[in-house]
């Protein structure tokens, strides 16, 4: 009888009446802030798994670092954080000059702490902006923040442009201290513009937390505890808003960070809150530190090693290195291994977004699909720096 | 005039209202694009005509032009037939109101019942969009809607009955008339009250931030609309602001006089748009000052707050009406 | 905990060898000690912070496994670095131990092909399923053809 080959064919029930959805979010989805993949588990609104699928921008920017001289790289560097690039140059830059034991004079430590508190406020600008925007709609009041937002995010892309003649990847440090001085009246221009921004902040502040319906969306929502904010390597804003008192500015000062006076924030909630919390404050002693380098920036040069020509000029001795600058988003990391020559035997970038990325999936199951968009936005993921 | 028979009156009068309505919604979107953007500190459309006053124009040649794309797996009779659902009941809500005296399509003597139980109607359609897109997001969005028209339409009738206690008729003109004196939202407190109930009501009956989850369009993308483009999409649409729209109207009659103001009785008809507009203008503003909120608060707002809000000013409104008319009646 | 007293604990077992300045300690053990090292780090050091895993291809001396964690309290930092010898692609997973180091592991997985034993999802994540090779071994060269892309 051919019946015995029949397949039979048995209809799964369900029996718990759990009827589950598997929902695609991304690469191509308004709120995947880049290009993200959630493969979400939903039982009615609730998502029950999700499954993150990364690589969509991967350029292996480790294996191009390989054959690329430490004078080149720097501004390669800048594409892995596009959003901040200020400080994964000068992650790169840090590594090959402690490597190699190149000093950087006074003024330059003094202006790249300048240019990364200010890249930390142009970021935080956009991170608000899109937050919004994903909690808000693009068709709503999320809208009218992020275009506030983006109005301050644009001053401080201007003074970058003066500065370095780029708006988005500047290519402003070199090995042995930063290519550009400031140019004239840069200073009160900058001046002007981050008192413009530390008002406006006020405002936005006053505007999002006298909004019942904001409270309600992020008071509570994506709770990422302490034990696993550090098992998980989250950093940054993140961490501190987990409870967390760890700021690389502090914990292992570079660049002169010990010269000033900052305040590091820390919430315990770790909820989207918190988050917000801390970068709002952030903002405003990002824009402190700039006033302090303003007003007590000291004369020399700007480069140890001024007017490097050719690419195989700076050579690094055998060793390892791992040097890291607490980006706006956490702890951008740059593992690089020397082997003598002009390029670097092997470099790893640890990319804060990654490290908080991984933790979607701990802390997203039970949360409605509304809240993954607001936990996601929370995070503050450039993929960019995700994927290298 | 009088020769001809009331059917062509009627279908004369239909086809103006449409076309009214329908010229109307278009320039609307306008207004509210130039508002939005002085709220964001932008300028907002301005290379198509004067200020851009021709944008809406550009825009819909623009929807003409495009493609009709229907997915290959959606139920294709369905999904054509939705966009049409949806619409016919937003258009079908201006036929009751009275924009003067006698200057009306129907004055319906239960015209506010037939506003209410039309204004509803539009759940059909788009529910019958979002589940015969096939997309997933689209049936989340249909999930949605169902459950928030169902939650909103229970506060936003109960609201819209209190200036139908206080008249004490269900026809759109005799409420108009009776506000005469006094505009029912300046009536202590009742007014006040039920104006503000009746505009949360309203703003999430119409799907507008900060009620707009069944768009929600960071995570649903767009929602029912999602698989909809061309012509179809603009249909949509233009249910969505007539709905907007009409809504205005009446929030403006029962609450705001009608067609009562100064000047001459012909001007009554501009005030009315005016008043309409205003009340269009207020949800605008709402809209793009709120962000979106989670659906299961959205459910708590209106089952725990708006719906025994509304109950109480009804019963109130009628213990009323029944002191002041005093004993004997 | 210092690290100065980290770096005795450390030299406790007979089999590590320890270099490195100050705050920063390097550490490297055999790799069949690698799970019981992390264990220690993150218990007994309170290296609780895990930053990142990678490796490194020494070419004909086979690949190494480093992974950074940090003792935020103290502070002083751990390099902790294991060979796993010349052809060998296997190792241990850290994944129970750090969670962090589930997707650091799958990377490492994706560029270096090392096959983390114990891991509970070891799939590439960052290229495509379909790749073929790992990009960061010193074999692989840059220029690769990748079809039908080029």
């Amino acid at each position: 009888m051919a019946s015995e080959h029949v397949p039979l064919v048995v209809k799964h029930i369900d029996y718990t009446g759990a009827e589950r959805l598997t929902m695609n979010m991304g690469p191509q989805h308004p709120s995947a802030h880049g290009v993200f993949r959630a493969i979400l588990t939903l039982e009615g609104e609730t998502v029950v798994g999700v499954d993150a699928v990364i690589g969509y921008l991967h350029r292996c920017h480790e294996k191009l670092a390989e054959t690329l001289a430490y004078v080149q790289y720097p501004s390669i560097a800048s594409k892995t954080d596009y959003v901040a690039a200020m400080s994964s140059e000068l992650a790169y830059v840090m590594a090959a000059e402690r490597l190699a034991k190149i000093d950087v004079p006074k003024r330059a430590q003094y202006l790249r702490v300048l240019v990364g508190e200010l890249q930390r406020v142009a970021s935080h600008c956009l991170w608000l902006g899109t937050w919004c925007m994903d909690m808000g709609g693009a068709l709503g009041g999320g809208a009218t923040i992020f275009l506030y937002c983006i109005r301050e995010r644009e001053l401080v892309l201007d003074l970058f442009e003066s500065l370095t003649g780029a708006r988005l990847l500047y290519g402003f440090h070199q090995v042995g201290g930063v290519r550009y001085d400031m140019p004239d009246n840069w200073a009160s221009e900058c001046r002007s513009t981050v008192d413009l921004i530390e008002k406006r902040v006020l405002e936005y502040e006053e505007m999002l937390e006298g909004n019942a319906f904001f409270m309600m969306r992020t008071k509570g929502v994506g709770v990422i505890s302490r034990e696993l904010a550090l098992d998980v390597g989250i950093s940054g804003p993140l961490l501190r808003a987990s409870g967390v008192d760890c700021d690389l500015r502090r914990l292992a000062p570079y660049s002169s960070y010990e010269d000033f006076e900052f305040r590091v924030p820390v919430e315990t909630a770790g909820d989207c809150f918190a988050r917000y919390k801390v970068r709002m404050v952030e903002f405003r002693e990002s824009i402190r530190i700039v006033r302090q380098i303003l007003d007590g920036l000291p004369e020399g040069p700007i480069s140890s090693r001024p007017g490097v020509k050719a690419v195989a000029q700076v050579r690094v001795p055998k060793g390892e290195m791992y040097a890291r600058v607490e980006g706006p988003r956490g702890e951008v990391g740059c593992y690089l291994v020397g082997d003598g020559g002009p390029r670097p035997y092997r470099m790893k970038w640890r990319g804060a977004s990654f490290s908080n990325l991984a933790v979607l999936p701990h802390i997203i199951p039970g949360h409605s699909v509304a809240d993954v968009v607001a936990i996601m936005g929370s995070v503050d993921p450039v993929f960019g720096e995700v994927d290298r | 005039m009088s020769t001809l028979p009331p059917a062509v009156l009627g279908l004369a009068a239909g086809v103006v209202m449409l076309l009214f309505v329908i010229g109307l919604v278009t320039y609307v979107t306008l207004l509210e694009r130039k508002f939005a953007a002085r709220m964001q500190s932008r300028i907002g459309p301005y290379r198509v005509g004067w200020h851009g006053i021709l944008q809406p124009i550009a825009d819909a040649v623009k929807l003409m032009m495009k493609e009709d794309i229907v997915p290959r797996e959606a139920d294709k009779r369905v999904f054509n037939l939705a966009p049409v659902i949806f619409l016919v009941p937003c258009l079908l809500i201006f036929a009751t109101i009275p924009f003067a005296p006698g200057l009306g399509v129907a004055d319906l003597n239960i015209g506010i019942l037939f506003f209410l139980a039309v204004s509803s109607m539009e759940i059909v359609g788009l529910f019958m969009a979002g589940w015969s897109s096939n997309n997933k997001y689209a049936l989340i969005s249909a999930m949605r809607a169902v459950n928030q028209i169902i939650s909103y339409d229970l506060p936003f009738l109960l609201a819209a009955l209190i200036p139908v206690i206080l008249t004490g008729s269900l026809r759109l003109s005799d409420i108009a008339v009776a506000q005469d004196g006094l505009w029912f939202i300046a009536y202590p407190v009742l007014g006040q009250l039920g104006f503000l109930a009746f505009v949360v009501a309203s703003v999430a009956a119409e799907n507008r931030v900060p009620f707009d989850i069944l768009e929600a369009e960071s995570e649903l993308v767009a929602g029912f609309r999602v698989e909809y483009s061309g012509m179809k999409f603009a249909l949509i649409q233009l249910g969505e602001y007539a709905h907007v729209l009409g809504t205005s109207f009446l929030g403006a009659l029962l609450f705001l006089g009608a067609w009562a103001g100064p000047g001459p009785e012909w001007l009554g008809p501009v005030w009315f748009l005016l008043k309409a507009l205003g009340m269009f203008m207020l949800i605008t503003w709402i809209r793009w000052s709120f962000i979106r909120i989670r659906v299961d608060q959205i459910l708590q707002i209106s089952w725990k707050l708006l719906l025994p809000l509304t109950m109480l000013l009804v019963i109130a409104t009628s213990i009323v009406v029944v002191w002041r008319s005093g004993p004997g009646v | 905990m210092d690290a100065a007293q980290a770096r005795a604990r450390l030299a406790e077992n007979p089999d590590a060898v320890i270099s490195g300045e100050g705050a920063a300690i390097v550490v490297t053990v055999p790799a069949s000690q690698w799970t019981m090292l992390a264990e220690f780090a993150k218990d007994s050091l309170g290296c609780t912070f895990f930053s990142f895993l990678s490796a490194v291809d020494w070419k004909e001396e086979g690949l190494e496994v480093v992974v950074w964690a940090d003792n935020i309290d103290a502070p002083f930092s751990l390099l902790m670095k294991t060979r796993l010898g010349a052809g060998v692609t296997t190792c241990a997973s850290l994944s129970r131990i750090f969670r962090g180091a589930a997707w650091m592991e799958r990377e490492a997985f994706d560029m270096f092909g090392i096959v983390f034993e114990g891991h509970p999802d070891l799939r590439r994540i960052l290229l495509d399923d379909d790749w073929v090779g790992h990009p960061l071994l010193k074999s692989y060269a840059v220029d690769t053809p990748y079809p039908p892309y080029r």
